[in-house]
């Protein structure tokens, strides 16, 4: 794994180990890009303190900031980083202790 | 430190490689020990499937078949979207042991980002779903 690989790893998992950081991204995977106000219409968050989050959020390049509607921010989810880190989670999900126990439960120890 | 590319487990089986060859190449063993139901085409290029009565299915590609030492196929990464063309390569080695078989399973490849395409990758992704959703509407206004 490239060192700067492991490092965009590092951030997904650092970002998503923070609750509000959590429920912003899931926010915008759900349903798109969104404002700062936009989600604090829908999460129990003010405003400011998403506003914050979503600024280093967009950092770190978990998402963009592009130009919205009446010259707002519009926030957008980048799923690049996110399936580096789901590669350090694949190794660690792919289970074969289980199917190489059911081969010699299969043809009988 | 890195997080392992590579995946390796050695274990002692009480039948001899042949036994242990037939449950690893045929529809039927993988269909009873590791998936729910298989098919296989056992040769370099064919196509094997297994199906798990969950609802998920592996399909994999067959790499090498060198009956009863080696065989290896490539499938898809556990966890990454069904468009994501980088795989990992899982081989079974068949050792035969006073005991039977050792058999080693190394599946690699977890920690690959291939250079190629990686950018066309990166910003198909960064397009997404909203250029993916902007093409069908301007399919549909030119229909």
């Amino acid at each position: 794994m490239q060192p700067d690989h492991e490092a965009i790893a590092e951030q997904v998992f650092v970002a998503l180990a923070d609750p509000t950081r959590r429920a912003i991204l899931a926010a915008l995977a759900s349903s798109g890009p969104a404002t700062a106000t936009d989600l604090a219409d829908r999460l129990p968050i003010t405003r400011q303190a998403i506003a914050k989050h979503l600024a280093l959020l967009a950092e770190v390049g978990l998402v963009t900031a592009e130009p919205g509607e009446r010259r707002r921010v519009r926030y957008r989810l980048r799923s690049a980083p996110m399936q580096v880190a789901q590669q350090f989670l694949a190794a660690l999900a792919r289970n074969w202790d289980g199917p190489l126990e059911a081969l010699r439960d299969h043809l009988g120890r | 430190m890195g997080f392992p590319d590579r995946i390796e487990r050695t274990v002692e089986i009480a039948h001899p490689p042949a036994k242990v060859w037939a449950a690893l190449t045929t529809a039927e063993g993988l269909g009873t020990w590791f998936g729910n139901q298989a098919t296989i085409d056992l040769r370099p290029g064919g196509a094997a499937r297994m199906t798990w009565t969950e609802g998920h299915q592996a399909d994999m590609r067959i790499e090498r078949v060198e009956e009863p030492r080696v065989f290896g196929f490539t499938w898809h990464i556990y966890g990454l979207p069904d468009d994501d063309p980088r795989r990992t390569y899982v081989e079974f080695t068949l050792e035969p042991v006073a005991a039977g078989t050792r058999l080693t399973v190394v599946e690699s490849g977890f920690a690959q980002l291939p250079e190629e395409g990686h950018h066309t990758a990166y910003d198909g992704n960064t397009r997404g779903w909203a250029s993916e959703l902007g093409e069908l509407v301007d399919y549909l206004d030119a229909a």
